[in-house]
């Protein structure tokens, strides 16, 4: 395996116990698949999966001014969260272009976590630093932070008969808790990235195999698994949940990208806030929608959409099969005029020259019943 | 190991050929499958009709997976005698029986042979090389 180089996640060697398949990701040798994308993928919808997601990056921001500090670096209303409360948020540069998407995490009023990708990690670190000062102080946990996610119907009920106390239960999405797992002090966090009940566990890394290992151990008899890379991104794109580097990166305004809802204009000053006003005030001209292949092809990220032409009009963000839905789906940045529900798309390969035809449908593909 | 049979010949794109007479049939090894994961797609390009010629290392189609595109090459030149529908319609199949799940029919052009394949020692050789 060529991991010589490559960082490795305090789960490396289960990932090589369990025979996945190791991939290079933004500097970590990851997991992208054990038994397979598709058995994994539904493994998740129906039961419950097993995700490491060590190498993802955690700042911790202390001092008194720490939440509003934060505020100030964010896009979304992150002040009136109460203590054990996240939320899901971008965080712009002054142009109003995303520098990553986070999760804030209020602990305490002058203690907030942020959980940010791994890819932007040296990024925001360095920009927390040097907005935030002097005034707080900001450290990068990486390191000493573990995180498995883990996800699926049958999560929360494997965690009680795992001993975790019966808060768990009760704890709505977006909300955390430190709590004891196998007898090492954790915590749980109601968050994730494939649309499925289910939580994120902060662990230190010399405890993360354990956790690892009990958790498969007991929840061998409900179906529980191993999952990769690869079916993190087929549950996500489901969801439309946006991946940095895809649907969000320094070029596409949150607006664009149909994160507007993650955007608060009115909440108060903080860095972008004007330039993206001003993008809003002129008018998007393009836009994310949602798209099923109609032909029998397989459109994939960083496909074109191409007008009558044959001229590139648009981007295909992600694409891929959805296992869920037994369709192609996609999400594409289109201009204005073909992103209206029942359009129909011209996407085009552009390293092979196949073309297909796919229909602006209606986001998310899927959605967990209630 | 992979599976690697010992009656068929291989190229070091991890395609298989069964040679009877000038007849040779591709399919793609259980190298290739495994390397690959869950088949979901098989799809010929529009040049690989059946009459039509292909020269060795031509493509004629892709096979793929939920990950990645893999391109399937003409192992040898010759006519197209026959592409699998069973195999557009049942991409799994090749999963379940990589040497059964053929992709292409060829009939080996004038002069051309499949002496430019591996076999199964040489192939298995080359993948212990990998």
């Amino acid at each position: 395996m060529s991991g010589d180089t490559l960082l490795r996640t305090p789960l490396y060697d289960e990932h090589l116990a369990a025979k996945a398949r190791m991939v290079p990701f933004t500097g970590y040798a990851m997991p992208v698949q054990y038994t397979g994308i598709v058995d994994e993928h539904q493994t998740v919808r129906n039961h419950a999966g097993l995700f490491d997601v060590s190498h993802m990056g955690e700042l911790l921001i202390e001092g008194p001014q720490a939440v509003a500090l934060v505020d100030g670096l964010v896009t979304n209303e992150t002040r009136n969260l109460l203590d054990g409360q996240a939320r899901y948020t971008l965080c712009c540069n002054d142009a109003g272009f995303p520098l990553d998407d986070l999760i804030v995490y209020r602990v305490r009023h002058d203690r907030v976590l942020v959980v940010c990708n791994a890819s932007n990690r040296a990024k925001i670190v360095a920009h927390f630093q040097s907005k935030i000062g002097a005034q707080a102080r900001v450290t990068d946990i990486s390191d000493e932070t573990a995180l498995i996610a883990f996800q699926g119907p049958k999560a929360i009920g494997i965690l009680r008969e795992a001993g975790v106390d019966a808060r768990i239960e009760e704890l709505p999405a977006f909300h955390f808790l430190d709590t004891s797992l196998f007898n090492v002090d954790v915590t749980l966090s109601k968050t994730g990235y494939t649309g499925e009940d289910g939580v994120e566990i902060f662990c230190p890394p010399g405890e993360a195999a354990r956790i690892w290992r009990s958790l498969l151990q007991i929840g061998a008899a409900h179906g529980v698994k191993p999952c990769g890379l690869g079916a993190r991104n087929t549950l996500r794109l489901e969801c439309k949940m946006a991946l940095y580097g895809n649907e969000i990166d320094e070029s596409i305004s949150p607006l664009e990208a149909a994160l507007a809802w993650a955007v608060k204009l009115d909440k108060g000053d903080f860095v972008g806030r004007d330039a993206i006003a001003a993008v809003k005030a002129r008018g998007l001209s393009r836009k994310l929608v949602g798209f099923e292949v109609t032909d029998k092809a397989i459109v994939r990220d960083h496909w074109q959409v191409v007008d009558a032409e044959g001229q590139p009009v648009g981007l295909v963000t992600s694409g891929s099969p959805s296992p869920t839905l037994g369709k192609n789906i996609g999400l594409a940045l289109v201009p204005v005029g073909l992103s209206e529900l029942g359009t129909a798309l011209r996407l085009r390969d552009p390293e092979r020259g196949r073309e297909a035809s796919a229909v602006v449908v209606k986001t998310p593909f899927y959605k967990r019943k209630a | 190991m992979a599976n690697v049979p010992d009656e068929l010949l291989y190229s070091k794109d991890h395609e298989w050929a069964r040679v009877t007479g000038r007849r040779v049939r591709v399919g793609i090894t259980a190298h290739a499958v495994d390397q690959l994961g869950d088949v979901t797609l098989v799809g010929y390009e529009k040049a690989a009709k059946v009459g039509a010629s292909l020269a060795a290392g031509a493509v004629f189609g892709q096979v793929e997976s939920v990950k990645t595109v893999s391109d399937l090459y003409a192992p040898v030149s010759g006519v197209v005698v026959a592409l699998n529908d069973a195999a557009v319609d049942a991409p799994e199949s090749l999963n379940a029986g990589p040497y059964d799940a053929w992709l292409i029919e060829l009939e080996l052009a004038e002069g051309a042979s499949v002496e430019g394949l591996m076999n199964a020692s040489a192939y298995s050789a080359y993948l212990g090389s990998l």
